[in-house]
Order: structure tokens, then C-alpha cells, then sequence
């Protein structure tokens, strides 16, 4: 079932370049935008009732939570999807689909107590600390492109995007931050 | 001029009307400004050019609607709605205002909002009912359109709790805002109700915020409409001229803005109820002498306002009634400026129309209330009336109603109306004369009771119609003073019954909104998604033109020195034909397919047979839907025996991964496969032309590139360029071509790479296009439509005849899809060597065009100058094309007939000698752009 | 903007949504036994009630998984068919007949399961 070389960290010197390279970000009492770029991501797909204890990992089974485990933050992105982010290797089985998705999207921190309200303007779940709080995860839309929302402890939240959709989406935050 | 009362001295304002600068407090709208400097005229009506004055005090306004000029130009805005600031420009208007022909400078958002109660209107019952909803835990959002809370409290004299009403709302308010999971939004209009209880507001946060107009959207579990209710007009002759006003507006205006709306003043009530002689006795306080009263009780009605020019009202005749309402016996002249009008009361059921409440004709009221709200509340929409807006007449109902409606009662138990407190009359719409044609049933669409008598003589009898007819309730404010009375006044020419005409439907938006409110920040680079590679800096920086594919930024063409689009194109593909050419094909979607049936899903989506690709070779495969109809094409690459990677073409990867989705949830789910997009990981570079081997061999010194090693449709992992890549030997041109795919992260790099070659020229998609359609490639949804079977694009080929079954095929069993004269793929060659035919001319076969119907033959489909053919040459689907090689066509332009030659869509190495040196004949050599 | 209860995710915009028709129209057993007439039933002929209509939505700006519900095309009031917090992958499959369908498609095609 071994892949010939499947593509992952690379083990060359030639320089990489986040997909938000040079973003400016926001840097603000109420509000702190960047990118955390190069966060190695993996897919993971398997039936829940199939997962190896081998794979060493927690995945959460409550639909939109994500947990810490081994290591890395485990997302829940469907009933047979997660999202693994952290330094892992996941091994490959009839029963578990892994794929390296580690350059598929770039993550942006938003956080500070301007965050909620910041990602309100183009987000349309409910994004309440009783509803929204630490521990939950979405996949939605944040203004006209599909993310992947983390709720994080202190106001912080992560906002995975494909990396087409990066600079976009940068440019709508620095421009939807205006107003704090 | 100014004629303030004590307690209203603000800070004063400048602002200018029509050329002429005056001076208003800070609190005043422009309305209550113009009135305080005197100004009667503010407006001339639309069709008749009568002078007009202010009419209402706040949304109901149907007149006095002005063109802001600075500072930014915005038509047609109300005059009673519009906060006075320091430095406005305004003009009057003829019922149609100026767009600006500049871009508008301000800001424009919009955001999202959840709630357990949603309350629309922060009077009396609004008020309690969001202050009983909060005081339960509950997440409330109190929205109100005007600055201040209170709703009509501050333009009465009324108290509440002990408290001035005006001094108890903003203490209300005051309490609410302070609780964290409560938003109290003011100057915020709710505009639309719909469906699940999703409602849309516009907050206008003034001149000076940073964001000048905001979208809320919000989602509420439950929605109490607390919307108040309009005054309604009474219909008499010359009741549009400036000084004739609604009596709760002149009553505003002397409470709320300490503005007396004149001197010398009529009042006019149906006695519907006493608030006409409160407003009276306001106005009296206030200066202004009340010289008589019409009370329809006492059988006194005013006939006709007389006026006077600009001026307005001079004169009011009052009548006395005798038996029957025609019948008028004597009558009495009296001198006024000012004419309050009182027909009673319209709960305001916009938006619990919108939510498709069921409205509910009350006689004693004479208006529509809300009635069952069940149809509404089953379809999603839990909501509930509260206060005036179902018919609640004294403050004490309203504020007992909205505690009541904050409550967890089912919705409908407010559905009966309270009962009227006593001393009502009868309903009067119209003072009926021999001449209706100063009767003004709407006033700012001049539509007058004559209008409405020729819409019923003309045979309309429902009121949709005779609105449409004659226009009334069409203006800015929907009918909003006028939507009553015409169905009123329309049953009483019809000599039938209010409650069985109805009114018009109710729709959004409640009051106008601008279109760049609604656009809010997805406008200018913001609109649609820019999507851009991790090359696209490099192709910027040379040069590139780029093409929107998708929501794609791509290289078109690099156009050089002094060149044209033309030279460009020309240049690049000689390129490719000649030497070598890089382009960045990062676009393209790719889907990781791995599992233990992975071969088993791909034979059953693709035409062709891809369970016997061997790992590291690769595959080119059709997908068509159940129709038979071509949907995508590109590659295949086998991984490993469980693993492919599928590719796309860059429109369709979001629909082709779905695609596999949908079959695999809903069909087929026994099937063990996985399908992830992986689009982003990679980031790949196509190299193209004779020389591609070279330049790869210099990047990639350990990889075999001879063609024995790296035979064409197979793959390798390598080190390209010291970045770990996998490269492809796929072409899309024809010429020997690879495809270096790395990480996104490394896309740059490699470009970079390839380019310090030396030996490579960019190209971009155009270029792509030329060649392709050279060697008569189509392009899935420009060669194609829906209506294209592989075998119309000559591919037969690609169909397995050995699969029992894939999606599509029992498609290509049906007659229609053998038909022989089913639009086929092939060339076109113009007989005029340099002339270039419109993509999507039509062909025919005649000469000259006969009379209509033209027998059309079909259509081209792409068309380019090539440089490898010296001449143009396009792509077509033409009915039995294949059957027409060599036949003449002619193709119209619009202005002349083209001729062209069929030939066969192959048109340049149809032998394909050139793709790896040495001729091979066999098909499938190809890849999407 | 309708409010659609993913069985996975819960209630989002119907924005996150992809409309996939009616439900339960299974791919049939065998196409090729099929004439072309009841072929072309089963590729273009919908119901089109007013009133409740059992159909397909597919969550594509979320957790990308198929259901079924019942929405009432005159008041859009919409009726899960299968409960959020089912453990079970809810309502894509509804029908018994799709996975008929499913192992027919194995019996047509003599593949590899």
C-alpha cells in the first residue's frame, strides 16, 4: 500500500513562500490579524467505527468540535473527515485515507476581544461564546470563500483558507477591520 | 424666521435648500428645519407640478422627498427622515432625483446577528417587550429606525411610569444596553421579513462613522413587531397642498422638534378617536391658534383646502352634512395656514405581511390588522404582533401587549385585536365632489380619486390591478399613507366591501435602501474572490495580462516591447512549436482518489477504463453525465494500486469532486474510496516544445528524460530545480510537454527556475487555446455546451466498449444521441487566409441569407491565427460535420457571409509525430487547460 | 435566505448548500434494460408538488455530506427526515432502493466486489 515517495516536508533548502507572504496584518488592542503560515495539515478519512488505535490519534466524534491529541489539534470536518494539523505521520490503510493537504490552505489568526465581531461581518453562523466557544470548529463561508473557522481559547480564532482564496480573504479582513 | 419653542434651542446648524442657506438645531430632521425656517414648498409633484409641502413626520412621508447634493449626491431622500447636520445641501425634487456619476466615497458593510427575540420598533411595546425578553436571559437585538427610543412617545405629551415618555424610553434603553446579550440598534430600519425568521435591517450610523451604512441579517427565534401605527389621510379637494398635514405630524413637530407647523389652524378628524384634539391641544400650547374643528361626528367635513401658490393653504371651506354623504348643506370659509388632517389609524403590517401573516380587515378600526399568523409561524417564521400594530389604541394596551408578547405564549393568542376604548365614528375616506381631480389618493404619484374611478370604469376590480393602473402605492414610501384609502375608496366605487378587496402585497424593502448598502464592502477588488497562484506575483511583474477563468486570475499573454495582443500570441506559440514554452497550469483541479475501490469509482465516472492504468502511468478520461453529455475532462494518474490523482479543468473542480461525492453518498456507498481536493497543494509548471527535454535534463540532473525512460503518459518523482517534484509527461499542445508539479509553497521557486533557464518562453492561456485547438482539443464548456457526446467531439475513442456500464452510456444507446446529423466537431478554414471569424457566428450554407427562418448548420466554437499554419482556422459544431469535409459553409457575422471550408478538427501533426520525436499515431495525448 | 438543518453541522444559510432535486430517484438497476422512454424518465422527469416535497441538499460549503428532508414548496416549512445527533450517516441513502441500486450495480457490471 506504500505510495512511491509520497510528498511531504521537504527535505530541500529552496525558500518557500507562504501563500500571505508580506501581509501586513492587524496589530491592535482590540484586534491582532497575521498569518501563521507552513502548519503541516493533514486529511484524514476513515468510517468512525473503523479507526486503527495504530493511528495514535483522538478524533473527536461530536460533529464541529476539534481537540488536542498527540501532539496536534484534531478538527472534525465530517462524519468521516478530520483535519489533522501538527507534526504527525499518519500511516495509510484499506481503512484510513490520509493525504498531505499541508499547502492546500493557509491559516490566519484572527484574535482580541474585536475578533468575534470582526469575523460577523462575513460569517453567518452563530458565532456566541455559548454557541461558538473554545473547542468548536465549522467549516463555512467568511465573506465569498469556504474556511475553516477553530475556536480557540482567549478570543482566538483560526481561519484555515485555500491559498488561491488567501489574499482575498486578507484583503477583506484588513478591510472589514476598519471599524476596529 | 425661526419660531422655536422654549426647550428646543440646540446647537445650531447650517444647512442650504435650494440655494438658499438657512439655519436648524442639532435634533432636527430637514423636515422639522424647513418648517422651522418657514419653507412650505418643498417639493413639486411628479405629473401635475403642484406645489407641495411636508405632509408626514417620519417614514410615512409621501412628499416631501428631496435630493441630498452634498456631500455625496443621493436621490430622493425623505426630508422627515433625514438627520440635519452642519454643512447639507439639499434641493427639492419633481418625483425623480439624480444619480451621482461619480463612485461613492463612503463605506458600506453589512453583518450577521443571532437572537432569541428579535423586537422591530423601540416604542411603548417594543420597549416593554425587549425589556421583559431581556429581563428573561434571553438574547435580544431591539431594533428601531429613529435616533432616539421611544417610537411617537416623544412627539406626545404622554407619560409612562411616572416619567416624562420620552425621559422612561431612554432610561428603558439605557437598561438594555447595558446587559452584554443585548444589542439595542437605533436608526436601524428592519426592511425585510424572510423566510425562517431571517430579517434584514439597515443601520444609518451617520456622515461621520467610519462605516456610513450597515446590512444586518438576522436570524431570530422569534420576532415581536412592534411596528406602530401610521395616521391615516382623510381625501378632499386640494388636500396636497403645503400646509394640509397629518395631525400626529404637526403634533411632532411641536413636541418632538418644538416647531409650530403654523399659525392659524384647522383640524379635520373623523373622531376616530381624540388624538386629534390631543394634537390640538398641543399645537395650542405651542402658539398656534386653533380657529375650528371638523368632527365628521358632528357632521362637519372640510370640502376643499384653497391655496395659494408656493404658499399653500390660504383657505378652508367646511361643509355641513345633510343626509346621505353627498349631500352638503351650507358651508363655512375659514383663513388658516395649517390643515391637520385625522382619519384614524393604520397599524403598521408591512413586514408581518412579508412574513405571510394573514391581514384581517377591521370595521370598527377601519384598517387591516394582523390576523391568523399561523400560515407564517408554520412556515418558520415564529412571530407576533405587539401594541399599535395590531390595533392597540391607548399606551397603556401597548405597554401591557408588549409584556405580554415577550412572553412564551404561542404567538397566535395575540390575534384578537383589544377592544376600542369608545368614542368612535364612522369611517370617512372621501369627501366625494362633482370634480375628483384635486382628490389625491397618493400624492407623490399624483393619483387622484378621478384616476381611480377611470381604473374601475375601465373594468378593474381588484385593487393589484387598479394599483398597477394607476400607479398608487408605487412611489418610495409603498403606499404607506395612500395603500388604505385606495382600497377604501376603490370598495366604494365598486359598492363593495373593504374586507373582501384586500390590499396590495407587501413586500421590501419597508423603506428605500440604496443599492450601495446593499453591495456593502463586496464591491471594487472585493466583489467576486480574486483566486491567485503562487506564481502570480512573477506574472504581474512581467508583464502578463491575465484572463478571468473561474474566479481565477491567469496569465492571457505577455506581450513585449511594442506588441500587440496579436504579435504576442503569435510569438509565444512559435515558441512552443519551435523551441520551449512554461506556463503556469497550477489552475487546473485535482482530486486525491485513494481507497481499495478507488479503480472500481473512476470506471464507473469515466468513459474509458482507468482500472488498467498501471502505477506510474497515466490516463486521459472523459467524464459525462447520465445524459451522455460531455461534463470534464483531464488526466488520470495512478499513484499506487488504491491511489489515483484525478485532474480537472480549473472551472470544474469544485463540481467534478461534488460529483464523485454525490455518486459515492447517495449510490454507491459500499464503495471504499476517499475523494480530497488537493487543488492548492500543488503548484505546476507546464514546459512545452522540442526543447522541454533539455531544459528539464538541466533541472532535474538525476531524472532519466530520454524517451525509453520516460515514456509519454507516464510520471515521476524527482528533484526539480532542488525542489522535490512530480513531473508528468502529459502534452496539451501536441509538442513533447511535461508538467512539474511541486508544493504550492515551492511554485514560485520553480518558476523562477525554469525562467533562469534562459531557454523558455512564458505563455499564457491564450497561447494554450491556439495550440489545443491546432491539434483540435476541445475545451470542455467553450467547444461544449451540454449538448456534446464524445463522439460529436470525434472521441469515440475515449468511450469503452468493454465497461457493462459507466454513467452515461445506456445515454448513448438512445436515438437521438446516433442521429447523423448531430452537431459534430470539426475546422473550419476561411478562404481568406487572414480572416479571423467572431467566436459563436453561425454558419450556413447559402450565399445569401433568405427570409427568415435561416437554416443554421451550427456554429464556431473557437478561432485564432496560427502561426505553425500561417493562417486562421477555427473550431466548430456542425450538423454532420464530419460528413462535410471539404464542403463550403459560410459563417455570418452580423454584417457579411465569411465562406469557409470543413476540414477535419485535427489541423496541424495530425500524424502526432511530434510529441516525443518519433511518429505515434495512437490517441489520447492530451491534457485540459 | 432559507434555514437548513444539516443533520451533521446543524442549521446553516441555505448559502452552504447545494440543491440536489428530488429525493429518492434511485440509479436504476439495469440502465441498459431499460427503453429509451422509461431511460429518459429516469433522467429528466421530476415531481413537482405544491405542498411537501422530499429532497436532496447537499452541505458543499460544509461537512460536503448528502441528506434528504421534506420542505413544503408553498411555505418553505422544511422537516427533517433524519434526526440531528443520529450516529448513523443520515439521510443521503433514504430510500431502501438506492441501496438496491447499489449492489445491482455490481451485479451489472460483474466488477471487482
Amino acid at each position: 500500500m506504500a505510495d512511491p515517495t509520497p510528498p511531504r516536508e521537504p527535505a530541500t533548502m529552496v525558500e518557500r513562500i507562504s501563500p500571505l507572504a508580506g501581509f501586513a496584518g492587524v496589530s491592535d488592542t482590540r484586534l491582532r490579524v497575521r498569518e501563521i503560515p507552513f502548519l503541516r495539515q493533514t486529511n484524514l478519512r476513515a468510517d468512525p467505527g473503523k479507526v486503527p488505535p495504530s493511528l495514535g490519534l483522538r478524533l473527536p466524534m461530536e460533529p464541529g468540535t476539534w481537540l488536542r491529541s498527540g501532539g496536534a489539534d484534531v478538527l472534525w470536518l465530517g462524519p468521516d473527515e478530520w483535519l489533522v494539523i501538527g507534526d504527525v505521520d499518519l500511516p495509510r490503510s484499506e481503512d484510513v485515507a490520509v493525504t498531505d493537504v499541508s499547502a492546500q490552505r493557509t491559516t490566519i489568526l484572527v484574535a482580541g476581544p474585536g475578533a468575534r465581531d470582526l469575523l460577523a461581518h462575513g460569517c453567518a453562523i452563530d458565532l456566541h461564546p455559548s454557541v461558538f466557544g473554545p473547542g468548536r470548529c465549522a467549516q463555512t463561508t467568511l465573506a465569498r470563500a469556504q474556511v475553516v473557522l477553530v475556536a480557540g481559547e482567549d478570543e482566538e480564532f483560526r481561519v484555515l483558507v485555500r491559498a488561491s482564496f488567501a489574499r482575498y480573504l486578507a484583503d477583506w479582513i484588513t478591510d472589514a477591520a476598519v471599524d476596529y | 424666521m425661526t419660531r422655536r419653542r422654549a426647550g428646543h434651542e440646540g446647537q445650531v446648524l447650517r444647512f442650504t435648500f435650494d440655494g438658499r442657506a438657512y439655519e436648524g438645531r442639532r435634533g432636527d430632521t430637514l423636515a422639522s428645519a424647513l418648517l422651522a425656517a418657514g419653507v412650505r414648498r418643498v417639493a413639486t409633484s411628479v405629473t401635475l407640478g403642484r406645489p407641495r409641502g411636508i405632509f408626514g413626520a417620519w417614514t410615512e412621508e409621501p412628499n416631501a422627498v428631496v435630493q441630498i447634493e452634498r456631500p455625496f449626491p443621493e436621490p430622493m431622500v425623505q426630508a422627515t427622515t433625514i438627520p440635519l447636520y452642519d454643512g447639507l445641501v439639499a434641493s427639492s425634487l419633481s418625483g425623480q432625483g439624480r444619480l451621482s456619476p461619480g463612485p461613492d466615497p463612503a463605506r458600506y458593510d453589512a453583518t450577521h446577528a443571532h437572537c432569541d427575540v428579535l423586537v422591530v420598533g423601540a416604542g411603548p411595546a417594543g420597549l416593554a417587550a425587549a425589556r421583559a425578553a431581556a429581563r428573561t436571559g434571553a438574547r435580544v437585538v431591539l431594533a428601531d429606525d429613529r435616533p432616539e427610543p421611544g417610537g411617537t412617545l416623544p412627539d406626545t405629551a404622554e407619560t409612562v411610569e411616572g416619567r416624562p415618555g420620552a425621559e422612561w424610553a431612554l432610561a428603558v434603553a439605557a437598561e438594555l444596553r447595558a446587559l452584554p446579550d443585548v444589542r439595542v440598534l437605533s436608526r436601524t430600519s428592519v426592511i425585510g421579513y424572510y423566510d425562517h425568521n431571517y430579517l434584514v435591517a439597515v443601520e444609518r450610523r451617520g456622515e461621520d462613522a467610519v462605516t456610513r451604512e450597515r446590512v444586518w441579517r438576522i436570524r431570530a427565534r422569534r420576532v415581536v413587531l412592534a411596528t406602530g401605527a401610521h395616521e391615516r389621510p382623510i381625501v378632499f379637494s386640494g388636500n396636497d397642498l403645503p400646509g394640509v398635514m397629518l395631525a400626529s405630524a404637526a403634533r411632532a413637530y411641536a413636541n418632538r422638534y418644538g416647531v409650530p407647523a403654523g399659525r392659524r389652524a384647522v383640524v379635520f378628524t373623523t373622531g376616530m378617536d381624540d388624538t386629534a384634539y390631543d394634537a390640538a391641544r398641543d399645537l395650542a400650547e405651542a402658539g398656534v391658534e386653533i380657529v375650528d374643528i371638523a368632527d365628521a361626528r358632528e357632521g362637519r367635513l372640510v370640502t376643499a383646502a384653497i391655496g395659494d401658490g408656493d404658499e399653500g393653504l390660504r383657505t378652508v371651506v367646511i361643509g355641513e352634512r345633510g343626509e346621505g354623504l353627498g349631500a352638503m348643506t351650507g358651508s363655512r370659509e375659514v383663513e388658516a395656514d395649517l390643515l391637520l388632517v385625522a382619519g384614524g389609524w393604520n397599524p403598521v403590517v408591512h413586514l408581518f405581511g412579508q412574513a405571510g401573516g394573514e391581514l384581517r380587515y377591521d370595521e370598527r378600526l377601519g384598517a387591516f390588522v394582523p390576523g391568523d399568523a399561523a400560515r407564517a409561524v408554520q412556515a418558520g417564521r415564529n412571530v407576533v404582533v405587539a401594541g399599535a400594530a395590531r390595533g392597540a389604541t391607548t399606551l397603556a394596551e401597548c405597554l401591557a401587549d408588549g409584556e405580554t408578547a415577550a412572553a412564551s405564549t404561542p404567538p397566535t393568542s395575540l390575534a384578537t385585536p383589544p377592544s376600542p376604548s369608545g368614542g368612535w365614528g364612522e369611517h370617512v375616506w372621501l369627501v366625494p365632489a362633482d370634480d375628483e381631480t384635486h382628490h389625491f389618493v397618493d400624492l407623490q404619484r399624483d393619483v387622484t380619486v378621478a384616476d381611480l374611478r377611470r381604473a374601475t370604469g375601465a373594468g378593474l376590480r381588484s385593487v393589484e390591478h387598479v394599483k398597477r393602473y394607476t400607479t398608487a402605492g408605487t412611489a418610495h414610501d409603498q403606499g404607506k399613507t395612500s395603500g388604505t384609502l385606495t382600497s377604501a375608496i376603490v370598495a366604494q366605487v365598486l359598492g363593495t366591501g373593504i374586507a373582501g378587496l384586500g390590499t396590495t402585497t407587501f413586500r421590501a424593502p419597508y423603506v428605500p435602501v440604496s443599492f450601495a448598502t446593499l453591495a456593502g464592502r463586496d464591491r471594487g477588488a472585493l466583489h467576486d474572490p480574486v483566486r491567485v497562484t503562487a506564481m502570480h506575483d512573477w506574472h504581474a511583474e512581467h508583464g502578463a495580462l491575465f484572463e478571468n477563468v473561474g474566479q481565477w486570475k491567469r496569465p492571457w499573454y505577455y506581450p513585449g516591447p511594442g506588441e500587440d495582443m496579436e504579435a504576442a500570441v503569435l510569438r509565444e506559440c512559435r515558441a512552443v512549436r519551435e523551441a520551449t514554452g512554461a506556463m503556469d497550469a497550477s489552475t487546473l483541479g485535482k482530486i486525491d482518489v485513494q481507497g481499495p475501490d478507488a479503480a472500481e469509482l473512476l470506471d464507473r465516472l469515466y468513459t474509458n477504463l482507468m482500472s488498467s492504468l498501471k502505477v506510474g502511468a497515466i490516463r486521459y478520461g472523459v467524464m459525462c453525465r447520465a445524459d451522455g453529455m460531455v461534463f470534464d475532462d483531464g488526466t488520470v494518474i495512478r499513484l499506487a494500486p488504491d491511489r489515483f490523482l484525478v485532474t480537472t479543468t480549473t472551472g470544474n473542480a469544485a463540481a467534478v469532486l461534488d460529483w464523485m461525492e454525490e455518486w459515492l453518498q447517495t449510490e454507491w456507498p459500499g464503495l471504499r474510496v476517499r475523494c480530497t481536493s488537493v487543488t492548492e497543494q500543488w503548484a505546476t509548471v507546464a514546459l512545452a516544445g522540442p526543447g522541454s527535454r533539455a531544459v528539464l535534463a538541466s533541472l532535474a540532473p538525476d531524472l532519466a528524460v530520454d524517451a525509453e525512460s520516460f515514456p509519454f503518459m507516464t510520471w515521476r518523482d524527482a528533484e526539480v530545480a532542488g525542489i522535490e517534484a512530480r513531473v508528468c509527461r502529459i502534452s496539451f499542445s501536441g509538442e513533447l510537454a511535461y508538467e512539474i508539479n511541486v508544493s504550492w509553497w515551492h511554485g514560485l521557486a520553480l518558476w523562477k527556475a525554469v525562467q533562469a533557464t534562459g531557454a523558455v518562453t512564458p505563455y499564457g492561456t491564450e497561447t494554450m487555446h491556439v495550440l489545443r485547438a491546432e491539434k483540435g482539443y476541445p475545451i470542455i464548456g467553450q467547444d461544449t455546451d451540454g449538448t456534446v457526446t464524445p463522439a460529436d467531439l470525434g472521441m469515440g475513442w475515449v468511450v469503452s466498449k468493454s465497461k457493462p456500464d459507466f454513467v452515461g452510456k445506456r445515454s448513448f444507446a438512445r436515438a437521438d444521441t446516433a442521429r447523423p446529423d448531430r452537431r459534430h466537431l470539426v475546422g473550419l478554414l476561411p478562404e481568406d487566409p487572414d480572416a479571423l471569424l467572431p467566436e459563436g457566428a453561425q454558419l450556413v450554407a447559402c450565399e445569401r441569407l433568405p427570409e427568415p427562418p435561416v437554416p443554421m448548420l451550427g456554429h464556431v466554437t473557437s478561432s485564432y491565427r496560427s502561426a505553425a499554419l500561417g493562417r486562421t482556422f477555427a473550431l466548430a459544431l456542425v450538423s454532420g460535420g464530419r460528413d462535410r469535409v471539404g464542403e463550403r459553409l459560410h459563417a455570418y457575422t452580423g454584417e457579411t457571409l465569411i465562406p469557409v471550408t470543413v476540414t477535419h478538427h485535427v489541423l496541424y501533426d495530425p500524424e502526432g509525430t511530434r510529441r516525443d520525436g518519433r511518429p505515434d499515431t495512437s490517441e489520447g495525448a492530451r491534457h485540459d487547460g | 435566505m432559507l434555514l437548513i438543518p444539516c443533520p451533521w453541522c446543524g442549521p446553516r444559510d441555505e448559502a452552504e448548500f447545494g440543491y440536489g432535486g428530488q429525493a429518492g430517484v434511485a440509479y436504476p438497476r439495469d440502465p441498459g434494460a431499460l427503453t429509451d422512454e422509461e431511460w429518459a424518465r429516469y433522467l429528466f422527469f421530476r415531481d413537482n408538488p405544491e405542498g411537501p416535497f422530499e429532497e436532496r441538499w447537499n452541505h458543499s460549503a460544509g461537512c460536503r455530506r448528502w441528506f434528504n428532508l421534506t420542505r413544503n414548496t408553498a411555505t418553505n416549512e422544511i422537516t427533517p427526515i433524519s434526526p440531528s445527533g443520529d450516529a448513523s450517516p443520515p439521510g443521503n441513502v433514504a430510500t431502501g432502493e438506492v441501496g438496491t441500486a447499489s449492489a445491482s450495480w455490481d451485479a451489472a457490471t460483474g466488477g471487482p466486489r
